[in-house]
């Protein structure tokens, strides 16, 4: 681990302040120490953002749902709202990594997670996110988990995130506060797709922190849900996950929001799923047509051919867990 | 000599040192409070093959708190003799010897800092350069070097007559240990003297290379080990690690601690080898096999020649009159695998009993029930009688208990929701080693005793065996014994591996508590003021530390009567258990395992839903460790069947997951209904205590039956392992 400075500070401007000056925010260091400790990441100071009062959950006054930066997983995934409202949200926070952890992390640093891909972790590989133009190893290299859309020429590795694509598929914003003020960046836009510049991660200006993560409002009831398929029952990031929100009204679906984990750089949003969907009845039948659609575009690398037939099936399955029917 | 109530033994005790582990106060290797002790940490190879060009230490040893930095530059050279021992055959590792690379991760340098912080930062500020060749770490489509032969009858001949013919090719991937202590040593010199508090399962083993690497004479080491957090193979070697830690400790002229990152652990501690696996086997139309031909390869490294335990299965556990074996090892560019959990037999198992399911399968027949028509009533490899073998017994108490007459024998038969549900068998067989052993013990006026010996547990709860052993054979309680083991100042004992620990070191133990509690009878029978002067010596038993005699239980005393009224503090024996060199004896642990899985046949998800296992394997000394091992080993199978893949990245030697997130190991929630069954009995033909080897035996036919479950629910055979969501879309 590289020496670090590390300050811990009380208040809003204060860790604004200290971001601007080029800190790392820190709230559970759940990913960053890991990282530190590899020596992947090697922050020369940490702003410990960890008591600064952001973590509330709460309504907001349009019907949707404002969620604290700081809120840990834990909190969101239990609270009385998020399971009421938006069950896809709590199911992909209790579905991610262990308790202990979901004790520790927030919600702020889920969204922010680094990539999973080994070759990212290991320092004396080539990766671009670690170190640009030194090239991609997982491209040529052992992809059995790498991503099948939204890649290019210099990344391959996958958001990993289950929250975040329950978050896409409810097309939630980013609260962010910086030292030119607040703004809000809709979900789509706030992870980039590696392109050519993968170390850019997300769409952030120096020395700006999340504060909220909010949910806007949907029609009720909004049925929702999220399926992760892994090789192993727990403690595993997704081969595939799928979030799916539906509301029906008269026998027709007329609210269709669906997203997939596990297969793109970024958390994605299946627009094409969701046009299938709308003004349909669901049936079984449906949810095939609908799914069929799941991975256009995609780009199946040396070991993850198979992804491109698991999503469909994953999103037909949660569709039709969602949707029911049989 | 009249036999001791058996009251311990049978008990399912808890460990009797588990309340030290759970509450943190017992010390493992880098544990231990050693005054002045500073930290080493090891930098390793980002190449597979070539040599170091260039190496650049002067940030590191200028970052504050660095002591040194040792390299090949400036080690002094270490002799490295060559001894009889368990290190395979070939030219073994030499740390900082020389400018050579051999494999990804091989040490290259260690740095030795005041504090663990300062030595992991300026480990990584070492620059190494490298003149790279490629490497080739593949097994696929290699030769190989035939290292073991088998034959008989004529096998080809037999294959070609056969009715039924299946040819078959595994690939089986390669697993690691992952016990969760990391490999560490702490090392100190007095003088001469090297003492090593070592991650070990057998403190001789360690003693041994260190006294080779440094040509010093065993008396001037000492090695202990009294808690090892687990090791399923990989501390049945001493790795280059322990050298590095004794040469560091001689350099700074301090005690050293070093610890091997879990990282690390990927790369320099051993593995069980991937498999290419040929096997042709060829039946009769009544599921009688007539052939079976073996041609197994694995991986070694390039500088030594691995060999494991991969031929004895296919020669004797069904009554096959034809077969042939050729094995052969593959050298790699790689670190040289080790033992781990049922070696050789868990992979060979894998493919006899898979192809034994098809064959099952292709004739109708029920697959238990082929197994019993194949079963030998002698050896078929050497015509020796079994010491013991109920196999046929575990298969049937195996049925019954796990519902097998209620199974359709038809694929994709059974639908629960999404899932598929399949069952299916294999026959688990491991041989049951013995190895010499000595024990002391020691009993004190106050009625206590303390045995000794120098094994290891590293895990499967040999403190507890030995004192519930060692309290009936002096008729004690449990709480009045203490074991204790783990350093090389005690008698000597085999390593902690191939299960010999119980019956080896459990009948030194009984022979040692056996003479002491002799020692005191006959103290007492011969004293005057006894209660007991006179009676036959072998009409006296010990209970809750009062001699007695049998049929008389009044007419006796106690240890602390008999001690105080002759003045004595201790009586103390030495005992030891040789095996029995040329045993008439075939000598197996046998296991019926019995798979129940749920197939996402959608999803390409496997689960396992329950697993049952009867066991042949002699006394159960401790029900409850036993159970701990057995349940232990299954999921170890479920890991190895479902889960576990070291995956290397053949462009440069890179072992890409070599860490616990991306080599999956099962976790809780994948682990549902186990369940163990030990028949009654004993094998007093194997061993005085009648005990037969368990821990590797548990792990042995637990994935064939996963796999043979998963075509049961599916009717997909996967021949490769593990079974991943893509080989069953």
């Amino acid at each position: 681990m590289y020496p670090f400075s590390y300050t811990k500070v009380s208040d809003v401007p204060a860790a604004v302040k200290a971001g601007s000056d080029g800190g790392r925010y820190i709230a559970g260091g759940t990913t960053l120490v890991d990282l530190m400790r590899e020596t992947v990441e090697r922050p020369g100071a940490l702003v410990d953002i960890s008591a600064l009062p952001l973590r509330d959950i709460a309504a907001t006054k349009g019907g949707g749902l404002r969620i604290g930066a700081l809120a840990r997983m834990a909190e969101v995934a239990a609270h009385p709202t998020v399971r009421a409202l938006y069950p896809v949200i709590s199911q992909a926070l209790e579905l991610s990594a262990s308790p202990q952890l979901r004790n520790m992390a927030s919600i702020g640093g889920n969204i922010m997670q680094r990539p999973r891909c080994t070759y990212f972790r290991d320092v004396t590989a080539a990766c671009n996110r670690r170190e640009p133009g030194s090239g991609c190893a997982a491209r040529e290299g052992f992809n059995r988990t790498h991503a099948i859309l939204g890649t290019s020429d210099h990344c391959v590795a996958t958001h990993p995130s289950d929250a975040a694509v329950a978050f896409a598929a409810l097309e939630a914003t980013v609260h962010l506060l910086g030292p030119g003020g607040e703004r809000t960046v809709g979900f789509a836009d706030f992870l980039l797709r590696p392109g050519a510049t993968p170390q850019r991660e997300q769409n952030l200006r120096p020395g700006e922190l999340i504060t909220a993560v909010e949910i806007p409002s949907h029609p009720r009831p909004l049925r929702s849900g999220y399926l992760k398929v892994r090789d192993r029952q727990s403690y595993e990031f997704a081969l595939i996950s799928a979030a799916v929100a539906l509301h029906v009204r008269g026998g027709v679906i007329q609210t269709a929001k669906v997203a997939a984990g596990g297969v793109g750089t970024v958390s994605w949003k299946l627009s094409a799923v969701e046009r299938r969907l709308i003004g349909q009845r669901p049936s079984e039948a449906l949810w095939t047509q609908a799914a069929e659609v799941a991975a256009e575009g995609a780009q199946p690398l040396t070991h993850n051919g198979f992804k491109v037939e698991l999503l469909k099936r994953t999103v037909e399955r949660q569709l039709r867990v969602v949707g029911g029917t049989r | 000599m009249s036999p001791q109530p058996q009251k311990a033994v049978g008990s399912p005790l808890s460990r009797v040192e588990g309340r030290l582990k759970v509450t943190g106060r017992a010390d493992y290797a880098v544990d231990h409070d050693i005054p002045g002790a500073v930290h080493a940490v090891v930098v390793d190879s980002s190449i597979a093959l070539g040599r170091i060009t260039g190496m650049d230490t002067s940030a590191a040893e200028s970052y504050p708190g660095v002591l040194k930095v040792i390299t090949h530059l400036n080690a002094p050279r270490l002799v490295y003799r060559d001894y009889p021992g368990t290190n395979p055959r070939g030219r073994r590792l030499r740390a900082f010897q020389d400018d050579q690379v051999l494999f990804f991760g091989q040490p290259v340098a260690v740095v030795v800092a005041t504090t663990i912080e300062a030595a992991q930062h300026a480990a990584s500020l070492v620059e190494v350069s490298y003149e790279s060749r490629q490497s080739t770490t593949d097994l696929t489509g290699r030769p190989g070097n035939v290292i073991g032969n088998y034959a008989r009858g004529d096998a080809e001949a037999a294959f070609a007559a056969a009715d039924v013919r299946l040819e078959r090719r595994f690939d089986l991937a390669r697993n690691h240990h992952n016990p969760l202590e990391p490999h560490a040593t702490t090392a100190r010199w007095d003088g001469e003297k090297l003492t090593l508090w070592d991650k070990t399962q057998g403190v001789n083993l360690t003693r041994n290379e260190v006294c080779a690497v440094f040509d010093i004479p065993p008396e001037n080491v000492r090695v202990i080990s009294p808690f090892v957090g687990g090791g399923f193979g990989s501390g049945l070697r001493t790795w280059p690690h322990v050298i590095i830690a004794a040469l560091a400790a001689r350099e700074v002229g301090l005690p050293v601690k070093l610890a091997l990152s879990r990282r690390q652990m990927y790369f320099t501690v051993g593995h069980r080898p991937r498999y290419d696996y040929r096997l042709r086997l060829g039946a009769d139309r009544g599921g009688r096999v007539t052939a079976m031909l073996h041609e197994p390869s694995y991986e070694t490294s390039n500088h030594e020649s691995f060999w494991e335990a991969t031929l004895a299965l296919g020669q004797m556990l069904y009554n096959v009159p034809n077969v042939s074996q050729v094995l052969r090892n593959v050298p790699l560019d790689i670190n040289t695998p080790l033992w781990m959990r049922g070696p050789g037999y868990s992979s060979t198992a894998f493919c006899i009993e898979v192809a034994m399911d098809e064959l099952a399968h292709e004739l109708g027949v029920d697959p238990v029930e082929l197994r019993l028509r194949n079963e030998p009533t002698r050896d078929p490899s050497t015509g020796q009688a079994f010491s013991t073998r109920r196999l046929t017994e575990c298969f049937r108490t195996g049925a019954r208990e796990f519902g097998w007459s209620r199974r359709n024998p038809k694929p994709r038969s059974t639908r629960d929701g999404d899932w598929l549900i399949g069952t299916g068998v294999a026959t688990g067989c491991y041989d049951t080693w013995l190895g010499q052993a000595q024990a002391h013990a020691r009993l004190d006026a106050n009625g206590t005793a303390a045995v000794q010996s120098a094994t290891s547990d590293a895990g499967p709860g040999t403190y507890t065996s030995m004192t519930q052993l060692a309290a009936d054979a002096l008729g004690l309680a449990v709480r009045e014994v203490e074991f204790r083991l783990g350093d090389t100042t005690m008698p000597v004992a085999p390593p902690q591996g191939s299960s010999q620990t119980m019956a080896s070191v459990g009948s030194a133990v009984q022979d040692t508590c056996d003479k002491l509690r002799q020692q005191a009878i006959r103290l007492a029978v011969g004293d005057q003021r006894s209660p007991l002067h006179g009676v036959n010596p072998d009409d006296v038993v010990v209970i809750g530390g009062r001699l007695q005699v049998k049929d008389k239980p009044a007419r006796g005393e106690t240890y602390r009567q008999l001690f105080a009224r002759n003045n004595l503090t201790h009586l103390e024996a030495n005992g030891s258990y040789t095996p029995q060199a040329d045993s008439p004896y075939s000598m197996y642990g046998y296991s019926a395992v019995f798979a129940e899985v749920g197939v996402d046949a959608r999803l390409g998800l496997v689960r396992v839903r329950r697993i049952l296992s009867v066991f042949d394997v002699g006394r159960v000394i401790s029900p409850k460790l036993a159970d701990s091992q057995a349940l232990g080993g299954m999921i170890g199978g479920i890991g190895m069947a479902l889960l576990e893949h070291t995956v290397t990245d053949h462009r440069d030697g890179r072992i890409v997951n070599a860490n616990l997130a991306d080599y999956l190991v099962p976790v809780n929630a994948d682990i549902r209904d186990l369940r163990a069954i030990y028949l009654d009995g004993d094998d007093r033909r194997a061993d005085p205590i009648g005990v037969k080897g368990l821990a590797e035996l548990v792990k042995v036919g637990v994935a064939p039956a996963i796999a043979n479950a998963v075509f049961h629910a599916t009717g997909r055979r996967v021949h490769e392992l593990p079974i991943t969501a893509e080989a069953l879309l």
